[in-house]
Protein backbone atom coordinates (compact mmCIF):
# COMPACT_ATOMS: atom_id res chain seq x y z
CA UNK A 1 0.00 0.00 0.00
CA UNK A 2 1.20 3.50 -1.06
CA UNK A 3 0.52 6.68 0.64
CA UNK A 4 0.70 9.14 -2.09
CA UNK A 5 -2.34 11.36 -2.64
CA UNK A 6 -4.15 11.04 -6.54
CA UNK A 7 -2.99 14.06 -7.63
CA UNK A 8 0.99 13.42 -6.29
CA UNK A 9 0.77 10.47 -8.83
CA UNK A 10 -0.43 12.86 -11.20
CA UNK A 11 2.33 15.34 -11.63
CA UNK A 12 4.57 13.01 -10.68
CA UNK A 13 4.03 10.79 -13.83
CA UNK A 14 3.39 14.18 -16.15
CA UNK A 15 5.78 16.21 -15.01
CA UNK A 16 8.35 15.76 -12.25
CA UNK A 17 9.12 11.50 -13.52
CA UNK A 18 8.37 12.25 -17.05
CA UNK A 19 8.43 8.80 -18.53
CA UNK A 20 10.57 10.19 -22.04
CA UNK A 21 12.20 12.99 -20.77
CA UNK A 22 13.59 12.14 -16.65
CA UNK A 23 13.33 8.04 -17.20
CA UNK A 24 14.09 7.33 -20.48
CA UNK A 25 11.06 5.37 -21.53
CA UNK A 26 10.28 4.81 -24.63
CA UNK A 27 12.87 7.10 -26.78
CA UNK A 28 12.53 5.01 -29.93
CA UNK A 29 9.00 6.31 -30.35
CA UNK A 30 9.86 9.35 -29.48
CA UNK A 31 12.77 9.76 -31.93
CA UNK A 32 10.51 8.28 -34.22
CA UNK A 33 7.42 9.95 -34.72
CA UNK A 34 8.22 13.41 -33.44
CA UNK A 35 9.61 14.93 -36.73
CA UNK A 36 5.94 16.02 -37.82
CA UNK A 37 3.31 17.41 -35.51
CA UNK A 38 0.06 15.67 -37.24
CA UNK A 39 1.54 12.19 -36.20
CA UNK A 40 3.18 12.93 -33.17
CA UNK A 41 -0.74 13.79 -31.68
CA UNK A 42 -2.68 10.67 -32.70
CA UNK A 43 0.36 8.43 -31.42
CA UNK A 44 0.27 10.40 -28.36
CA UNK A 45 -3.63 9.82 -27.70
CA UNK A 46 -2.82 5.76 -28.79
CA UNK A 47 -0.35 5.94 -26.65
CA UNK A 48 -2.09 7.01 -23.93
CA UNK A 49 -5.27 4.23 -24.50
CA UNK A 50 -2.65 1.90 -23.93
CA UNK A 51 -1.36 2.96 -20.90
CA UNK A 52 -4.63 2.81 -19.41
CA UNK A 53 -5.94 -0.51 -20.79
CA UNK A 54 -2.45 -2.14 -19.59
CA UNK A 55 -2.17 -0.16 -16.16
CA UNK A 56 -5.95 -2.07 -15.47
CA UNK A 57 -5.12 -5.57 -16.73
CA UNK A 58 -1.69 -5.43 -14.75
CA UNK A 59 -3.17 -4.29 -11.77
CA UNK A 60 -5.29 -7.46 -12.26
CA UNK A 61 -3.14 -9.51 -13.44
CA UNK A 62 -0.57 -8.80 -10.49
CA UNK A 63 -3.78 -9.57 -7.65
CA UNK A 64 -3.86 -12.78 -9.56
CA UNK A 65 -0.20 -13.59 -9.89
CA UNK A 66 0.36 -12.78 -5.60
CA UNK A 67 -2.88 -15.40 -5.06
CA UNK A 68 -1.16 -18.16 -6.50
CA UNK A 69 2.10 -17.28 -5.60
CA UNK A 70 3.67 -17.33 -9.24
CA UNK A 71 5.52 -13.56 -9.28
CA UNK A 72 7.94 -14.75 -11.89
CA UNK A 73 5.26 -15.10 -14.63
CA UNK A 74 4.90 -11.22 -14.36
CA UNK A 75 6.80 -10.04 -17.50
CA UNK A 76 4.93 -12.29 -19.74
CA UNK A 77 1.91 -11.72 -18.18
CA UNK A 78 2.29 -8.01 -19.00
CA UNK A 79 3.83 -8.63 -22.13
CA UNK A 80 0.95 -10.76 -23.47
CA UNK A 81 -1.57 -8.44 -22.41
CA UNK A 82 0.30 -4.85 -23.81
CA UNK A 83 0.58 -7.21 -27.37
CA UNK A 84 -3.47 -7.44 -27.49
CA UNK A 85 -4.26 -4.14 -26.00
CA UNK A 86 -2.09 -2.87 -29.43
CA UNK A 87 -3.47 -5.10 -31.82
CA UNK A 88 -7.28 -3.98 -30.74
CA UNK A 89 -5.40 -0.25 -31.27
CA UNK A 90 -4.18 -1.08 -34.38
CA UNK A 91 -7.24 -2.55 -35.38
CA UNK A 92 -9.49 0.53 -34.32
CA UNK A 93 -7.07 2.92 -36.20
CA UNK A 94 -7.33 1.00 -39.26
CA UNK A 95 -10.97 1.14 -39.47
CA UNK A 96 -11.01 4.71 -37.93
CA UNK A 97 -8.92 6.33 -40.57
CA UNK A 98 -6.92 4.34 -43.28
CA UNK A 99 -4.98 7.26 -43.86
CA UNK A 100 -3.57 7.97 -40.05
CA UNK A 101 -2.53 3.72 -40.59
CA UNK A 102 -0.60 4.38 -43.44
CA UNK A 103 1.76 7.40 -41.62
CA UNK A 104 2.15 6.06 -38.67
CA UNK A 105 3.36 2.88 -40.37
CA UNK A 106 5.94 0.69 -38.33
CA UNK A 107 5.51 2.90 -35.33
CA UNK A 108 2.06 1.40 -34.29
CA UNK A 109 2.72 -2.41 -34.07
CA UNK A 110 5.93 -1.41 -32.06
CA UNK A 111 3.73 0.51 -29.33
CA UNK A 112 4.21 -3.15 -28.12
CA UNK A 113 8.00 -2.97 -27.64
CA UNK A 114 7.42 0.80 -26.07
CA UNK A 115 9.08 1.05 -22.59
CA UNK A 116 7.05 3.35 -21.40
CA UNK A 117 3.97 1.23 -21.80
CA UNK A 118 6.14 -2.11 -19.72
CA UNK A 119 8.09 0.45 -17.71
CA UNK A 120 4.55 2.12 -16.51
CA UNK A 121 3.41 -1.13 -15.21
CA UNK A 122 6.58 -2.40 -13.56
CA UNK A 123 7.08 0.83 -11.64
CA UNK A 124 3.05 0.93 -10.48
CA UNK A 125 3.90 -2.48 -9.36
CA UNK A 126 6.80 -2.24 -7.73
CA UNK A 127 5.58 1.43 -6.08
CA UNK A 128 2.67 -1.40 -4.27
CA UNK A 129 -0.04 1.49 -5.78
CA UNK A 130 -3.86 0.18 -5.24
CA UNK A 131 -6.36 0.70 -8.40
CA UNK A 132 -7.19 4.28 -8.32
CA UNK A 133 -3.11 5.23 -8.08
CA UNK A 134 -2.10 2.68 -10.96
CA UNK A 135 -4.98 4.15 -12.97
CA UNK A 136 -3.88 7.96 -12.18
CA UNK A 137 -0.52 6.80 -13.00
CA UNK A 138 -1.82 5.26 -16.14
CA UNK A 139 -3.19 8.31 -17.25
CA UNK A 140 -0.27 10.71 -16.16
CA UNK A 141 2.45 8.68 -17.84
CA UNK A 142 0.18 8.82 -21.04
CA UNK A 143 -0.25 12.37 -21.15
CA UNK A 144 3.48 12.78 -20.05
CA UNK A 145 4.59 10.98 -23.25
CA UNK A 146 2.13 12.94 -25.71
CA UNK A 147 3.53 16.18 -23.76
CA UNK A 148 7.03 15.42 -24.68
CA UNK A 149 6.24 14.06 -27.83
CA UNK A 150 4.04 17.31 -29.16
CA UNK A 151 7.11 19.77 -27.36
CA UNK A 152 9.69 17.66 -29.59
CA UNK A 153 7.62 17.84 -32.85
CA UNK A 154 7.04 21.73 -32.79
CA UNK A 155 10.67 21.92 -32.21
CA UNK A 156 11.78 19.77 -34.84
CA UNK A 157 9.21 21.40 -36.98
CA UNK A 158 10.64 25.08 -36.50
CA UNK A 159 14.32 22.78 -36.85
CA UNK A 160 13.70 22.04 -40.15
CA UNK A 161 14.22 25.75 -41.08
CA UNK A 162 17.11 26.72 -39.28
CA UNK A 163 20.81 26.73 -40.66
CA UNK A 164 22.33 23.77 -38.85
CA UNK A 165 25.96 21.96 -39.86
CA UNK A 166 24.59 19.07 -42.63
CA UNK A 167 26.53 16.63 -40.21
CA UNK A 168 24.46 17.39 -37.37
CA UNK A 169 21.15 17.32 -39.28
CA UNK A 170 19.16 13.97 -38.02
CA UNK A 171 19.52 11.86 -34.85
CA UNK A 172 22.42 13.84 -33.29
CA UNK A 173 20.60 17.42 -33.31
CA UNK A 174 17.06 16.07 -31.86
CA UNK A 175 19.24 13.90 -29.15
CA UNK A 176 20.58 17.34 -27.98
CA UNK A 177 17.59 18.82 -28.33
CA UNK A 178 15.90 16.36 -25.80
CA UNK A 179 18.77 16.94 -23.57
CA UNK A 180 17.77 20.57 -22.82
CA UNK A 181 14.33 19.72 -22.85
CA UNK A 182 15.09 17.50 -20.27
CA UNK A 183 16.93 20.04 -18.06
CA UNK A 184 13.65 22.53 -18.18
CA UNK A 185 11.77 19.36 -16.97
CA UNK A 186 14.15 19.00 -14.42
CA UNK A 187 12.74 22.45 -12.93
CA UNK A 188 9.70 20.80 -12.49
CA UNK A 189 11.15 18.90 -9.23
CA UNK A 190 9.79 19.11 -5.98
CA UNK A 191 6.16 20.03 -7.35
CA UNK A 192 3.66 17.95 -5.67
CA UNK A 193 5.79 16.86 -3.22
CA UNK B 1 31.37 -20.86 -53.10
CA UNK B 2 28.07 -22.94 -53.59
CA UNK B 3 24.91 -20.52 -53.04
CA UNK B 4 22.91 -21.02 -49.86
CA UNK B 5 19.59 -20.67 -49.61
CA UNK B 6 19.25 -19.26 -46.10
CA UNK B 7 20.78 -15.42 -47.67
CA UNK B 8 17.94 -13.34 -47.40
CA UNK B 9 17.28 -12.11 -51.01
CA UNK B 10 19.07 -8.96 -52.41
CA UNK B 11 20.95 -9.43 -49.77
CA UNK B 12 25.04 -10.03 -50.91
CA UNK B 13 27.09 -13.08 -49.22
CA UNK B 14 28.75 -12.12 -46.38
CA UNK B 15 32.35 -13.32 -44.95
CA UNK B 16 31.34 -15.47 -41.66
CA UNK B 17 33.87 -12.83 -40.16
CA UNK B 18 31.81 -10.27 -41.43
CA UNK B 19 28.72 -11.24 -39.65
CA UNK B 20 30.01 -10.84 -36.17
CA UNK B 21 32.28 -7.53 -37.13
CA UNK B 22 29.45 -5.40 -38.30
CA UNK B 23 27.86 -5.19 -35.14
CA UNK B 24 30.73 -3.46 -33.86
CA UNK B 25 31.26 -0.69 -35.82
CA UNK B 26 29.42 -0.76 -39.39
CA UNK B 27 25.71 -1.83 -38.14
CA UNK B 28 26.72 -0.83 -34.52
CA UNK B 29 22.95 -1.08 -32.53
CA UNK B 30 22.79 2.40 -31.03
CA UNK B 31 25.28 4.43 -32.91
CA UNK B 32 24.17 3.70 -36.09
CA UNK B 33 20.70 1.89 -36.37
CA UNK B 34 19.36 3.88 -32.76
CA UNK B 35 17.97 0.62 -31.53
CA UNK B 36 17.38 0.31 -27.55
CA UNK B 37 17.85 3.74 -26.86
CA UNK B 38 16.46 3.50 -23.10
CA UNK B 39 18.29 1.50 -21.65
CA UNK B 40 21.60 3.03 -23.25
CA UNK B 41 20.63 6.52 -22.20
CA UNK B 42 19.00 5.31 -18.34
CA UNK B 43 21.81 3.19 -16.76
CA UNK B 44 24.59 4.24 -18.00
CA UNK B 45 25.67 6.92 -15.29
CA UNK B 46 28.54 5.04 -14.08
CA UNK B 47 30.68 2.43 -16.11
CA UNK B 48 30.04 -0.70 -13.83
CA UNK B 49 26.23 -0.63 -14.80
CA UNK B 50 26.81 0.00 -17.98
CA UNK B 51 29.19 -2.99 -18.46
CA UNK B 52 26.60 -4.78 -16.36
CA UNK B 53 23.31 -3.95 -18.44
CA UNK B 54 25.23 -4.89 -21.44
CA UNK B 55 26.40 -7.85 -20.79
CA UNK B 56 22.68 -8.92 -19.15
CA UNK B 57 21.39 -7.44 -22.46
CA UNK B 58 24.37 -9.47 -24.69
CA UNK B 59 22.94 -12.91 -22.49
CA UNK B 60 19.04 -12.42 -23.27
CA UNK B 61 20.37 -11.84 -27.38
CA UNK B 62 22.31 -14.83 -27.33
CA UNK B 63 20.38 -17.35 -25.86
CA UNK B 64 16.72 -15.95 -27.65
CA UNK B 65 17.92 -15.38 -31.20
CA UNK B 66 20.20 -19.24 -30.94
CA UNK B 67 16.97 -20.41 -29.56
CA UNK B 68 14.42 -18.56 -32.31
CA UNK B 69 17.22 -20.10 -34.82
CA UNK B 70 16.89 -23.46 -34.11
CA UNK B 71 13.39 -23.08 -33.86
CA UNK B 72 12.36 -21.29 -36.76
CA UNK B 73 11.28 -23.97 -39.52
CA UNK B 74 8.69 -24.69 -36.87
CA UNK B 75 7.28 -21.31 -35.44
CA UNK B 76 4.26 -20.59 -38.29
CA UNK B 77 4.61 -17.09 -40.05
CA UNK B 78 1.82 -15.21 -38.54
CA UNK B 79 2.32 -15.93 -34.81
CA UNK B 80 6.48 -14.97 -34.83
CA UNK B 81 6.15 -12.01 -33.18
CA UNK B 82 4.36 -13.57 -29.97
CA UNK B 83 6.24 -16.50 -29.71
CA UNK B 84 9.57 -14.03 -30.01
CA UNK B 85 8.07 -12.33 -27.52
CA UNK B 86 7.49 -15.24 -25.15
CA UNK B 87 11.15 -16.74 -25.67
CA UNK B 88 12.77 -13.02 -24.81
CA UNK B 89 10.74 -12.61 -21.55
CA UNK B 90 11.37 -16.58 -20.55
CA UNK B 91 15.55 -15.34 -20.70
CA UNK B 92 14.69 -11.96 -19.56
CA UNK B 93 13.28 -13.60 -16.24
CA UNK B 94 16.33 -15.50 -15.71
CA UNK B 95 18.43 -13.16 -15.99
CA UNK B 96 16.63 -10.92 -13.66
CA UNK B 97 16.72 -13.57 -10.89
CA UNK B 98 20.22 -14.54 -11.46
CA UNK B 99 21.52 -10.61 -11.26
CA UNK B 100 19.17 -10.36 -7.93
CA UNK B 101 21.45 -13.48 -6.77
CA UNK B 102 24.83 -12.36 -7.92
CA UNK B 103 24.35 -8.54 -6.35
CA UNK B 104 21.79 -7.20 -4.51
CA UNK B 105 23.39 -3.63 -5.15
CA UNK B 106 23.91 -4.03 -8.69
CA UNK B 107 20.40 -4.97 -8.82
CA UNK B 108 18.90 -2.09 -6.99
CA UNK B 109 20.88 0.28 -9.47
CA UNK B 110 19.71 -1.49 -12.68
CA UNK B 111 15.81 -1.14 -10.79
CA UNK B 112 12.91 -1.67 -13.69
CA UNK B 113 15.86 -1.87 -16.39
CA UNK B 114 16.16 -5.50 -16.25
CA UNK B 115 12.99 -6.23 -16.67
CA UNK B 116 12.65 -4.19 -19.59
CA UNK B 117 15.21 -5.76 -21.69
CA UNK B 118 12.08 -7.56 -22.45
CA UNK B 119 10.92 -4.25 -24.65
CA UNK B 120 14.58 -3.99 -26.21
CA UNK B 121 13.86 -3.63 -29.51
CA UNK B 122 17.45 -4.28 -30.81
CA UNK B 123 16.57 -7.89 -29.44
CA UNK B 124 13.34 -7.98 -31.16
CA UNK B 125 15.07 -6.57 -34.14
CA UNK B 126 18.13 -9.21 -34.74
CA UNK B 127 15.26 -11.82 -34.18
CA UNK B 128 12.80 -10.97 -36.84
CA UNK B 129 15.60 -9.48 -39.42
CA UNK B 130 18.37 -12.01 -38.60
CA UNK B 131 17.82 -15.12 -36.30
CA UNK B 132 14.73 -16.15 -38.61
CA UNK B 133 16.26 -15.99 -41.33
CA UNK B 134 19.77 -17.91 -40.89
CA UNK B 135 20.91 -21.33 -39.56
CA UNK B 136 22.46 -21.33 -35.86
CA UNK B 137 25.70 -20.63 -35.87
CA UNK B 138 25.14 -17.65 -38.45
CA UNK B 139 22.52 -16.38 -35.72
CA UNK B 140 25.06 -16.64 -33.00
CA UNK B 141 27.82 -15.34 -34.58
CA UNK B 142 25.58 -12.22 -35.38
CA UNK B 143 24.05 -12.20 -31.73
CA UNK B 144 27.75 -11.99 -30.11
CA UNK B 145 28.68 -9.10 -32.96
CA UNK B 146 25.91 -6.79 -31.96
CA UNK B 147 25.89 -7.76 -28.02
CA UNK B 148 29.57 -6.82 -27.93
CA UNK B 149 28.60 -3.41 -30.37
CA UNK B 150 25.49 -2.60 -27.68
CA UNK B 151 28.35 -3.44 -25.20
CA UNK B 152 30.72 -0.87 -25.96
CA UNK B 153 28.15 1.82 -26.74
CA UNK B 154 27.15 1.12 -23.09
CA UNK B 155 30.97 2.01 -22.21
CA UNK B 156 31.75 5.02 -24.34
CA UNK B 157 28.34 6.69 -22.90
CA UNK B 158 28.98 5.70 -18.76
CA UNK B 159 32.60 6.29 -19.23
CA UNK B 160 32.37 9.79 -20.59
CA UNK B 161 29.49 10.11 -18.21
CA UNK B 162 31.40 9.15 -15.61
CA UNK B 163 34.46 10.34 -15.53
CA UNK B 164 32.62 14.38 -16.13
CA UNK B 165 29.86 13.36 -13.84
CA UNK B 166 31.72 11.69 -10.82
CA UNK B 167 35.41 12.35 -11.38
CA UNK B 168 35.95 8.96 -10.90
CA UNK B 169 36.06 5.72 -13.46
CA UNK B 170 34.77 2.31 -12.55
CA UNK B 171 34.46 3.51 -8.93
CA UNK B 172 38.13 5.16 -8.87
CA UNK B 173 38.96 8.63 -7.93
CA UNK B 174 40.36 9.81 -11.24
CA UNK B 175 41.03 14.23 -10.06
CA UNK B 176 41.86 14.23 -6.51
CA UNK B 177 39.38 15.64 -3.87
CA UNK B 178 39.13 19.45 -5.50
CA UNK B 179 37.21 17.61 -8.53
CA UNK B 180 34.19 19.83 -9.29
CA UNK B 181 31.76 17.64 -10.81
CA UNK B 182 29.63 18.74 -13.59
CA UNK B 183 26.67 17.30 -12.00
CA UNK B 184 24.44 17.38 -15.22
CA UNK B 185 26.26 14.61 -16.88
CA UNK B 186 24.89 11.58 -14.29
CA UNK B 187 21.41 13.34 -14.45
CA UNK B 188 18.78 12.52 -17.14
CA UNK B 189 20.12 14.99 -19.38
CA UNK B 190 23.39 13.85 -19.44
CA UNK B 191 22.52 10.87 -20.73
CA UNK B 192 21.15 12.62 -23.91
CA UNK B 193 23.49 15.39 -24.14
CA UNK B 194 26.52 12.61 -24.21
CA UNK B 195 24.88 10.33 -26.88
CA UNK B 196 24.08 13.31 -29.09
CA UNK B 197 27.66 14.41 -28.42
CA UNK B 198 29.16 11.20 -29.43
CA UNK B 199 26.63 10.75 -33.01
CA UNK B 200 27.74 14.57 -33.42
CA UNK B 201 31.80 13.12 -33.75
CA UNK B 202 31.11 10.42 -35.56
CA UNK B 203 29.09 11.82 -38.43
CA UNK B 204 31.86 14.71 -38.43
CA UNK B 205 34.28 12.04 -38.90
CA UNK B 206 32.25 10.37 -41.21
CA UNK B 207 32.01 13.44 -43.18
CA UNK B 208 35.57 14.43 -42.73
CA UNK B 209 37.06 10.95 -44.35
CA UNK B 210 34.07 11.22 -47.62
CA UNK B 211 35.36 15.12 -48.53
CA UNK B 212 38.86 13.50 -48.38
CA UNK B 213 37.74 10.82 -50.22
CA UNK B 214 36.13 12.87 -52.47
CA UNK B 215 38.95 15.38 -53.14
CA UNK B 216 41.39 12.23 -53.66
CA UNK B 217 39.87 10.77 -56.23
CA UNK B 218 39.37 14.60 -58.13
CA UNK B 219 42.94 15.05 -57.63
CA UNK B 220 43.33 11.20 -59.31
CA UNK B 221 41.55 12.51 -62.00
CA UNK B 222 43.26 15.89 -62.94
Amino acid sequence: MNPDSLTYVLLDASLVNNLVLASFLGICPFLGVSAKNETAVPMGFAVIFVMLVAGVCSYAINQILIYFDAPYLRIIAYIAVIASAVQLVEMFIKWFSPTLFRALGIFLPLITTNCAIMGMALFATAREYNFMQTLTYAIGGGVGFTLALILMSGLREQLELADVPSFARGAALTLIIAGILSMAFMGFAGLGG
Amino acid sequence: MPKQDTFTPGEPPVLEADVFLKGLWRENPVFVSLLGMCPVLAVTNTVMNSLAMGLATTFVLFMSTSLISLLRSFIPKQVRIPVFIVIIATFVTIVEYSIQAISLELYENLGAFIALIVVNCLIMGRAEAFASKNPLPRAMLDALGMGAGFTFALFCLGAVREILGSGSFAGVDLFGPNFQPWAIMILPPGGFLVLGGWLLLFAWARERSDRKKAEAEAAAGD
